[in-house]
């Protein structure tokens, strides 16, 4: 007995150690933090935040070595690429922490780190099983540790609008979810993904899975802000605290679409269809082909005419979500480890715009994209890392954004190189790269070229300038040295 | 000393001004300008060590080997003419831009950025590495223009850089596909040159590619971005624009696109040697009832580039060194006239209008002089390097259609007429003699260098082409020996 608790001790090291530094958050700042001004608080609390992901990390390190481990049923897993996804969801929680530190959040410091902390144990549990029920489990520790934060701004009404809404959506889908596994219990006799893919290979398409497969896929939609369920980001985007904003739009997104990829193809590997132009045949990939263009199409079009530079990015990520379905579209273990790649990228690059958003805009009064002009001559540097970032959202090589997409694009023609029958979605993704350049290229117009309405310096804290630069310094080396990370991925992927 | 240094240090002295202090404008002015004469001598270095014939590899490294991406860089006789354009147009556009007094390191900075993206697209010998350093060289121009340009500028940096972002997806659509139908197992240009791809996909795969880099290249009727760019530009940056950036376009017109899609090209042979006359019609014919004395030299771009393009279409030897030259004299030439209307009139009389110029022969005699010779290369009088290449370009044409060579000769008479309107509108016409009260500031000393340095090169090259047109020929011979 013993030893089946060491076991998922082990499995769930980094877990564990998260819960409770959490609480020793929680405990410190109503201990000592109140006495401090809020900046001072902020700091301290978020040291030790900062320190409990340290530690969440060295669990990680030593699971290098048990590789391939999985507790009955599939309830946890270790092996290289949760390690891997793990370690990037805690730089990313890590960066997070780092921004929200030099930012207002309010009286409820504590709170808001702990809150902060079980948000990224429950994308943590979400990378490491491989069983629905912890699926939904983690799915929803993440996602109300996320409505809790969106609500953080306690005096703003739109923070509390941006949070109710996505609750209401977020309960909608969670519901989907589970009716959804009910069908697929049903059907499969199963809650673990490698069983319910065994058992229904070969069963040939059902009414019933087709309508579990569909609730599945509306669940996960809605985490991952696909269209037609995207309508609570722009809202949640722009109403939350702006590093909140930054982990919803990354942490969250890394993990959804980890759970994504593996659902699809391990749980329904045979239900895939086809969205081969000319040659559509009815399964998740062809669902997910049409939300895929759908969600380019009406993600680029939107951020056109955005003035908010947050509801903006909200847009862009909206489509950023279509251009990465192409890659699952694939259903192809290539396309699956572009789609994991690009998903880092991309969350390493949008966490740096927020970052950079959070960072200039307190001082800058707003996130209007107005409030951003001349931005390049009041804070030169931080201007400098914004236009790393949105150059990579906007896919300008060497930057790794160019990369990941060239990745999925290669991978969704690679599929059926013969006919070319993905090619209309890589036209349209690579079409919509261009219309997009045009809304980025706004928000540099802002930050470049106009003047300046204020001309005063804007200074910023050491530990988010460090912490954004190397956000930076990881996407464009992503774009000029990506093949370690692509051979790993490809590797471990085929393995899944 | 290899040639591909010249991406390597354009990247470095970009990056050293970064670090400069901004208020140190002379070191950054000097750092730049070092920067452009080193690219300059490595470009020179390697035309005299260059031996005649085939390729020489710089780097050739596996970069991405999980997505077959090499690190391919080479230069043969159709790519060193245009290395050496770079560099004399970077740093005469150093030069021509020492009286920028705002926000002096970002312009360098960027200038510097754009020069090392054209350097490698000249060289790469990849298509993905020729797509990064093309999308590279695409951004910077947006900066150049909105922050220090005049007319427009916001609206013809947007629309330029637009126009050659549609272009380059265009382009990226087709090289995947490309990629794909040969085997998936090399972007190497020179490999995947070795075995062509099925006919039916080149015939679609060929209008894409060629039609995404002529955007680039001015190709009518994708050229509506050029004169807005080209007037809204700071003159260092149309003189880049024109100068190489439009060479960008239809280098990669012959390097990817017919290079790797040689059936699908002699099925659009017709359509691209008709786009191209009427590029030279239309373009010549526009410039002639312009008002706006850049518009004018704008307008004229579109023309000359469409011999460029016309000399490929015509797929034999005179026709094709023709254009590779004429590409190169183009680049010096609009270099040189875009330096007489941004820099030396309009930085002093704050106007383009034809009909608020007049008289500035006997104030600024060296910009009369300089126009005179410039205007002189552009209509192609002999002893300059354009006639030599718009001579070829036409021999070339006149083997395939005697009625496409007539029809482009025309655009000569035209050239002449506009370009002489506007020298007697500008610098003779005394009646409009700008009021005296504002004695204009004298021609500096960059400036003569600078223009000196180009008219030099184009009198050079005039009296003395087989300098460049004995590499253009022998490697225009393997190129059309290795076609099937």
């Amino acid at each position: 007995m013993s030893g089946a608790y060491a076991q998922i001790l082990s499995a769930l090291g980094s877990e564990t150690a998260l819960v409770l530094v959490g609480l020793v958050v929680l405990t410190l700042d109503f201990v000592v933090g109140r006495k401090r001004e809020p900046g001072k608080r902020r700091e301290l609390v978020g040291a030790v935040a900062l320190f409990g992901l340290a530690l969440s990390a060295v669990p990680l390190v030593g699971q290098v070595g048990l590789t391939g481990v999985s507790l009955p049923g599939e309830t946890l897993v270790v092996n290289p690429l949760t390690i891997i996804f793990k370690f990037i969801l805690i730089v990313l929680a890590a960066v997070t922490v780092l921004i929200s530190m030099d930012h207002d959040i309010g009286t409820h410091v504590g709170e808001y780190f702990a809150m902060l902390l079980f948000g990224a144990i429950g994308m943590l549990l979400l990378v490491g099983t491989e069983e629905f029920l912890t699926i939904f489990v983690a799915l929803e520790l993440t996602s109300i540790s996320l409505y809790v934060l969106t609500a953080f701004h306690k005096h703003s009404l739109r923070s509390q609008e941006a949070a109710l809404k996505y609750f209401l959506f977020g309960a909608i889908a969670s519901a989907f979810l589970l009716f959804g596994l009910s069908y697929i219990y049903g059907l499969s006799g199963a809650t673990n993904l490698r069983e319910i893919g065994a058992s229904l290979t070969g069963k040939g398409t059902n009414p019933l899975l087709a309508v579990g497969l569909l609730c599945v896929l509306v669940g996960l939609g809605f985490k991952v802000a696909m269209v037609p369920f995207h309508l609570w980001a722009p809202d949640a985007y722009e109403g939350a605290p702006t590093p909140v904003t930054a982990f919803i739009a990354t942490g969250s997104k890394v993990a959804s679409f980890f759970v994504l990829v593996k659902v699809v193809m391990v749980s329904f590997g045979g239900a895939a269809g086809s969205a081969f132009w000319g040659a559509f045949s009815s399964g998740w990939a062809m669902v997910l082909g049409l939300t895929a263009a759908a969600s380019m199409v009406l993600g680029n079009c939107a951020a056109i005419v955005q003035h908010n530079i947050k509801r903006l990015l909200a847009y862009s990520s909206i489509a950023h979500a279509g251009y990465i379905l192409i890659g699952l579209v694939a259903a192809t273990a290539t396309g699956a480890s572009a789609v994991l790649f690009y998903v880092t990228v991309y969350a390493l690059t949008n966490l740096g715009a927020f970052g950079v958003v959070a960072a200039l805009s307190a001082r800058a009064g707003g996130d209007d994209l107005e409030h951003f002009d001349g931005m390049a001559r009041r804070a030169p540097f931080l201007s400098l890392l914004m236009l790393v970032f949105v150059l990579s959202l906007a896919g300008i090589p060497p930057l790794g954004g160019f990369l990941g997409k060239f990745y999925l694009f290669a991978a969704a023609l690679q599929r059926d190189a013969r006919t070319f029958g993905l090619l209309w979605l890589v036209a349209l993704g690579i079409g919509m790269s261009a219309v997009s350049l045009y809304y980025y290229l706004v928000v540099m117009k802002h930050m470049y070229v106009l003047p300046p309405k204020d001309p005063a310096r804007i200074r910023t804290s050491p530990h988010v300038s460090l912490a954004l630069t190397m956000c930076a310094v990881a996407v464009v080396v992503l774009g000029i040295w990506p093949e370690p990370l692509v051979r790993l991925l490809k590797t471990l992927v085929i393995r899944l | 000393m290899r040639t591909d240094w010249t991406i390597y240090a354009s990247f470095l002295g970009a990056g050293l001004i970064m670090l400069l202090p901004r208020n140190a404008k002379t070191l950054i002015r000097w750092t730049a300008l070092l920067t452009g004469l080193v690219g300059l001598a490595l470009g020179w270095h390697g035309c005299t060590a260059y031996n005649g014939t085939g390729f020489v590899h710089l780097a050739n490294a596996a970069w991405i080997p999980s997505l077959g991406v090499r690190y391919h860089l080479a230069v043969d006789g159709l790519n060193l003419p245009l290395v050496l354009l770079n560099g004399i147009v970077c740093v005469t556009g150093i030069l021509f831009s020492w009286n920028i007094e705002e926000r002096v390191k970002e312009f360098f900075a960027f200038f510097l950025t754009l020069i090392a993206g054209v350097y490698g697209v000249f060289m790469a010998m990849d298509l993905f590495l020729l797509f990064v350093f093309y999308e590279l060289a695409i951004v910077p121009k947006y900066f150049l223009i909105a922050i220090w340009g005049s007319t427009r500028k916001e609206y013809g940096a947007m629309k330029l850089v637009l126009y050659s972002f549609v272009g380059s997806a265009a382009v990226f659509v087709a090289i995947l596909a490309a990629f794909f139908a040969g085997g998936g197992q090399t972007f190497d240009i020179l490999e995947m040159a070795k075995n062509p791809i099925a006919r039916d996909v080149q015939v679609w795969v060929f209008p894409l590619v060629f039609a995404g880099f002529g955007v680039l290249a001015g190709m009518w009727p994708f050229h509506t971005w050029a004169p807005t760019g080209h007037v809204a530009a700071p003159t260092a940056a149309s003189m880049l624009l024109a100068g190489v950036v439009m060479k960008l376009g239809s280098y990669g017109c012959l390097r990817a696109a017919m290079l790797l899609f040689p059936a699908g090209f002699i099925h659009w042979q017709w359509w691209i040697a008709s786009l191209a006359v009427i590029g030279i019609l239309y373009g010549a014919a526009v410039a002639m009832v312009q008002k706006d004395f850049k518009f004018i030299i704008g307008y004229s771009s579109v023309s000359h580039m469409g011999f460029v393009l016309l000399g490929l279409a015509t797929l034999n030897r005179d026709g094709m060194s023709g254009a590779v030259l004429q590409m190169f004299s183009h680049g010096i030439v609009a270099s040189l006239l875009f330096a007489v209307v941004g820099r030396m009139v309009y930085d002093r009389t704050h106007t383009r209008q034809l009909d608020e110029l007049g008289g500035l022969a006997k104030s600024l005699p060296f910009a009369c002089v300089t126009f005179v010779i410039a205007g002189a290369a552009s209509m192609g009088m002999p002893g300059f390097s354009g006639f030599v290449a718009e001579l070829q370009v036409l021999i070339g044409a006149f083997k395939m259609s005697p009625w496409l060579a007539a029809l482009a000769a025309l655009s000569i008479a035209v050239t002449a007429a506009y370009i002489l309107n506007a020298l007697h509108k500008v610098f003779y016409n005394d009646q409009k003699l700008l009021p005296s009260s504002h004695p204009l500031p004298p021609i500096t000393v960059p400036e003569v260098m600078a223009a000196v340095m180009l008219m030099a090169t184009l009198v050079i090259v005039g009296l003395h082409p087989s300098l460049l047109l004995d590499m253009i020929q022998s490697n225009v011979d393997l190129f059309l020996g290795g076609l099937p």
